[in-house]
């Protein structure tokens, strides 16, 4: 009698895999594992009902990746010519009408040639002279482009290209590359193909000492402690026009401590501590008057930052008289403005009772101005 | 109970009508004597004041308006916001490294932090399609592929699952990647800035991957898919995924910011930061890796022969002196904390040496507070300044006996086009002047 050993079970899944019957593989894997290991009831975690099963629908509503051996790639097609229509309608105002533009992105194509498409290795890539180096002379897989196409592109507006556009587009930067002809046309049946073709198919590695974490590093320092092996060269720096490049170093570093920001507007000099100090304190002190501007800075707010709402509020009496109050007595009078601006900031008594208002030195010229303002319109 | 009574916080009269009018008068009798006395103090006090000018710090002598003015109530930030003297620290792009900002990135002001926990206002950011504050009640999480039940969570589900709170550092896999070839930033803002630590909290890979019944068996990576526009996706090893790797919802105690992926992230221990897929919507688990952008055109490493290295992954051990460092000015000579970071994505740091002689001699440094795994450990060490020329180093031993590398070292093997994964001992020159600049020794 014929027995279906392990072994074999595990075959028949990885055929049935490739063969893209993968109902049938997880099935006969599934067996594989149960006879494997008998199944020992494992008590279920209290919390296995969060959660809910994803639908077939929502499934394929996201499951949209696409893998390098093409599962997952949609059935469709599209035509080079076809792809320069989208192309210069969604995607060159970003990468160039030849996909060569510098302006937003690195450019896709270029730097590859005949010869790299049938190596499969991109010769420029070895040349440290070559300027730049193009999404074509990198890919080693056309499935990623497909993918990324599909999911991110345009930029603006990602995933609103139709699957037979995807195709479309990927055979136009395809033509551009001269992997494939100007009369291609791109589809599911012939990108398989195309991948033979990639100008870098072959130059890649997977690295796996950088891959897990038990991996074994490839440079690896030293770890001497006295006279050392170092020839204390300054083999670079950066160049003295390039002092400011990121702007002033001042007001990029904190204004109390043992260090300051160096005052890059100014050229180094023989005593920079004085300089940055200098520098640091305009620099935070401006700082400190813009937080506290008052142009933009409500009146409500400054009430509120002020502590006025502790004794007034906008339409009751509370220790003070409401804000409305004062507005209704002062209508009217031109004078109102400057007088309430005294009052506030120097205090006083005797108007409204006997409580006395305190002063409130703190408060800016501007805030102040704003605030008696605020209160002049009742509060609104 | 009257009306003013019952509004809060309201002065009232003091009960001065609760005393008998005799016991009154007494009292009024001995204030005004108290205050004859006082009145008559204060005055010769003041006399002798203006007889001589007093000496001695101005901020001292004269009462601040801080002390003198009643200060900010409370909740007057409803939520808090660092003083105005400490503007300067921000997070900031690097000129002319990208040409978009809404892919590009901003960096951490590490030249102005302490301690190991980056505060989630000053975390770096990089975005590939910008960035979105997304309706947490509205995003789902779904886990598939080769699984035996795939499940769909709401942030309500994930949120009740068993939590898990550790600390990690993350780095872009592109960190000091401007330096390969020379010095190319004035700052460790620039040059190292593409660093944060935070506390995460979330619920572990396995514990969701358990749930679906994923087929680990048989299964050997699997795919974080994120919900931006750019739906970023990152091959993870099953192993990373059954071992430290957490869906997050939180950093440093609150949710997690906008800028860094909320509601929800992925967060891979010791990996370079690209793969901690912001937004995350999808867990696919399969058997073979899915080639992403990310991986097979960006964060792969140019060889001097023209191969890239894909799938490199792990951050290496990596250290840098923060205080004093590039762009900084000694105000004096004297006395030092010479202050860094240290971190390895492999695991723990064991050993911390600092050079100030450009790497001729070391000494070994102080390992503050907790040392923990795939985190930063802050160091100090001492050092008095002559006031000569130095140049300040630093060099990181992790548990696995990985020493950080010399830049020369890197070069010899890896060349100077890469962009990724520069481990690299950092050298900041002190001048003679006390002003500080980024140099490369060998």
């Amino acid at each position: 009698m014929f027995r279906c050993t392990d072994r074999m079970r595990h075959v028949l899944a990885g055929l049935l895999t490739a063969a893209g019957l993968a109902g049938y593989a997880s099935q006969a894997r599934a067996q594989a594992q149960a006879q494997a290991k008998p199944a020992v009831a494992a008590a279920p975690k209290p919390w296995a009902q969060l959660g809910r099963v994803a639908t077939a629908d929502e499934i394929k509503a996201w499951d949209i990746d696409v893998r390098a051996d093409f599962k997952g790639l949609p059935a469709g097609s599209g035509s080079v010519e076809k792809g320069q229509e989208v192309w210069e309608a969604k995607c060159a105002s970003c990468h160039g009408i030849f996909g060569e533009s510098t302006e937003v992105f690195t450019p896709i194509v270029g730097g590859t040639t005949k010869e790299d498409i049938k190596t499969g290795r991109v010769a420029n890539l070895a040349r440290p002279d070559y300027p730049q180096r193009t999404t074509m002379m990198k890919v080693s897989q056309v499935s990623t482009l497909w993918d990324y196409i599909n999911r991110a592109m345009p930029w603006n507006a990602p995933k609103s290209l139709q699957t037979d556009e995807v195709y479309a587009v990927l055979a136009y930067i395809l033509s551009l590359a001269e992997v494939v002809p100007e009369d291609f046309t791109l589809s599911d049946k012939n990108i398989a193909a195309v991948q033979q073709r990639m100008p870098n198919r072959n130059g890649k590695l997977v690295y796996t000492e950088m891959w897990k974490v038990s991996g074994k590093p490839d440079v690896q320092g030293s770890t001497c402690m006295k006279n050392c092996a170092t020839d204390m060269d300054v083999r670079s720096m950066l160049p003295e026009h390039a002092r400011d490049s990121h702007g002033n170093l001042a007001e990029q570093n904190r204004v109390v401590g043992p260090f300051r920001g160096a005052d890059t507007l100014q050229a180094p000099s023989a005593n920079p501590a004085v300089l940055a100090k200098a520098a640091t304190t305009k620099a935070a002190s401006e700082t400190v008057q813009i937080a506290k501007g008052t142009a933009q800075k409500p009146g409500d707010q400054i009430a509120k930052d002020a502590n006025c709402l502790a004794c007034h509020a906008v339409d009751r009496k509370l220790v003070g008289p409401s804000f409305k109050e004062i507005a209704e007595k002062y209508k009217g009078d031109a004078k109102a403005a400057e007088m309430l601006g005294a009052k506030v900031r120097n205090g006083g008594q005797g108007v409204w009772g006997a409580i006395p208002m305190p002063a409130n030195p703190q408060l800016g010229a501007e805030d102040l101005q704003s605030v008696v303002k605020w209160i002049l319109e009742a509060g609104r | 109970m009257d009306h003013e009574s019952r509004v809060p916080g309201r002065i009232r009269k003091a009960p001065e009508n609760t005393l008998t009018p005799e016991l009154q008068v007494q009292a009024r009798k001995a204030r005004r004597s108290f205050m004859g006395k006082a009145l008559a103090m204060g005055a010769g006090a003041s006399a002798a004041a203006n007889a001589r000018a007093a000496s001695g710090d101005p901020k001292i002598l004269n009462l601040p308006t801080h002390s003198t003015t009643l200060g900010q109530p409370v909740a007057a930030r409803a939520y808090g916001t660092p003083s105005v003297w400490e503007k300067n620290l921000q997070r900031r792009e690097s000129p002319g490294l990208t040409r978009v900002s809404a892919a590009s990135v901003s960096f951490t002001p590490l030249q102005g932090l302490f301690g190991i926990i980056t505060p989630n206002g000053l975390h770096f950011e990089r975005h590939h399609q910008g960035w979105y504050d997304i309706d947490p009640s509205g995003h789902r999480l779904m886990v598939m592929g080769m699984v035996k039940s795939p499940r769909v969570f709401t942030m309500d589900d994930l949120m009740r699952l068993p939590a898990v709170s550790r600390i990690h550092f993350i780095e872009c896999g592109a960190n000091t990647g401007m330096e390969w070839g020379n010095v190319a930033v004035p700052t460790v803002q620039y040059s190292h800035g593409m660093l944060s630590c935070c506390e995460y909290t979330g619920v572990r890979l396995s514990t969701l991957l358990d749930m679906v019944g994923a087929d680990t068996k048989n299964a050997r990576y699997v795919l974080a898919e994120g919900a931006d526009g750019s739906s970023m996706t990152r091959t993870i090893s099953i192993d990373a995924a059954l071992d430290d790797v957490m869906v997050a919802w939180a950093m440093n105690g609150e949710m997690l910011r906008p800028e860094n992926g909320y509601p929800l992230r992925l967060v891979v221990p010791g990996v370079q930061g690209v793969s901690w897929v912001k937004y995350l919507r999808r867990i696919e688990v399969g058997d073979k890796p899915f080639h992403t952008k990310d991986e097979v055109i960006h964060y792969v490493d140019l060889m001097p022969d023209g191969t890239h290295r894909q799938f490199t992954s792990v951050q290496e051990v990596k250290s840098v002196i923060t205080t004093p460092s590039g762009g900084q000015v000694l105000l004096d000579k004297g006395y030092y904390n010479v202050t860094g970071l240290a971190w390895s994505g492999r695991g723990r740091i064991k050993r911390v040496d600092v050079s100030f002689d450009g790497g001729r001699n070391w000494r070994t440094a102080r390992l503050e507070g907790a040392v923990l795994s795939k985190a930063l450990t802050r160091f100090n060490i001492d050092w008095v300044w002559d006031g000569s020329p130095a140049i300040l180093q630093s060099r990181a031993i992790d548990e696995t006996g990985h020493v950080q590398p010399k830049i020369n070292q890197l070069r010899a093997v890896r060349g100077t086009r890469s962009i990724y994964h520069n481990n690299a001992i950092q050298s900041w020159k002190v001048s003679e002047t006390g002003e500080v600049f980024n140099v490369q020794v060998y």
